[in-house]
């Protein structure tokens, strides 16, 4: 690995992050979706959301885990939990911190 | 419209309101940048070339998939290609925002698609769910741009600095882990959320073995040809449940 080739490499992922960003707004050029797709599409983010979450929660190298001693379910049903009561954002972490942590270097799970 | 439009954009109510909904999930936002940071020196980039890459990339998951490659010495165009695959859900993303934003000029258009990262976009539509421009949404989005940015980037820096000094075991992505969790539960408003968030799991877990982080771009897929079939089928039917 040379620098000028990291640099490059880099600048690269930069554009990258640009051009995938405003893939479909970037250019004057009119584009219009099916009606059905353009209100489907509201669903994109909350999507990407779940699908980045459910493999962290259940999920361990490449498998689902099969036991209840895994501290990521306690802690993501404590800061459910959490956000159904109270309905706030830094709870969530803290509780869901607090539980993790305590089960994973209290109890050793 | 006014020529001096950045101090008055500070104090807009939205920008404020935007900055205040990010600021509740920038303990998650925190957690990865930090990981980020670690993950960029301990990967073999070194401390300039870390830095580099976390000023001017600002996308923490293509960051993360190219470290490897760039400290190996792949050929530049496989570290692009992985980018962009990594990158793709931004492309749905943008299809998304086009109704909000295209009315506005191309430089406007630039440096918001720089900065529309996920949180910037999930938050944002969650604030306007019509597709359609209204007052106050360039505030808004601003608002929780720059308060993700700036957490992402404290908390990147600080990792790069601490590289080697933070123990895996304590979990500390499990931050950022939550704070999507918590973003979740404040999008789940009725079954028709709820199925998308159900099917996109259900995909992700199911296509979890594909390379490149692409079983999300399944997942959004699923969750949005889902979302077409209820749609139609609910027009479908409205008209037949009237007339019986």
């Amino acid at each position: 690995m040379t620098t000028s080739y990291a640099v490059a490499a880099i600048l690269g992922l930069a554009l990258i992050t640009v051009v995938t960003r405003g893939f479909f707004f970037l250019l004057d050029r009119e584009i219009r979706f099916p009606a059905p797709l353009e209100r489907a599409l509201r669903y994109a983010p909350l999507a990407a959301l779940a699908a980045v979450l459910a493999p962290e929660l259940v999920m361990l190298e490449g498998h689902l885990i099969s036991t209840w001693h895994d501290p990521r379910l306690w802690a993501a049903a404590g800061a459910a939990a959490w956000y159904a009561w109270r309905r706030t954002m830094l709870g969530v972490i803290v509780v869901g911190l607090a539980i993790f942590l305590s089960l994973r270097l209290g109890w050793g799970w | 419209m006014s020529p001096p439009a950045q101090p008055r954009l500070w104090r807009h109510p939205e920008f404020v309101q935007g900055s205040k909904d990010m600021a509740g999930i920038a303990l998650g936002i925190a957690a990865w940048g930090l990981v980020t940071g670690v993950a960029m020196v301990n990967g073999g980039l070194g401390v300039g070339l870390a830095l580099l890459m976390s000023l001017i990339v600002f996308a923490g998951s293509a960051q993360l998939a190219t470290i490897a490659l760039i400290a190996a010495g792949a050929p530049l165009w496989v570290v692009w290609a992985t980018a962009v695959c990594v990158n793709l859900r931004f492309v749905i993303f943008s299809a998304a925002w086009r109704p909000y934003v295209h009315h506005r000029s191309r430089w406007d258009r630039l440096r918001m698609a720089y900065f529309s990262a996920d949180l910037s976009t999930v938050l944002f539509m969650r604030r306007y769910p019509q597709p359609e421009p209204a007052p106050g949404q360039w505030e808004y989005f601003w608002g929780g741009a720059l308060t993700n940015w700036l957490s992402w980037h404290t908390a990147s820096l600080v990792g790069i600095a601490l590289s080697g000094s933070i123990p895996p075991e304590w979990g500390l992505s499990f931050a950022g882990t939550l704070a999507l969790l918590g973003l979740t539960c404040s999008l789940l408003a009725g079954p028709s959320t709820w199925m998308a968030a159900v099917v996109a799991s259900g995909a992700a877990i199911a296509a979890y073995a594909l390379p490149l982080r692409l079983n999300i771009v399944v997942a959004i897929a699923a969750a949005v040809a889902m979302a077409i079939v209820m749609d139609t089928a609910a027009r479908a039917l409205k008209p037949a449940a009237s007339s019986s």
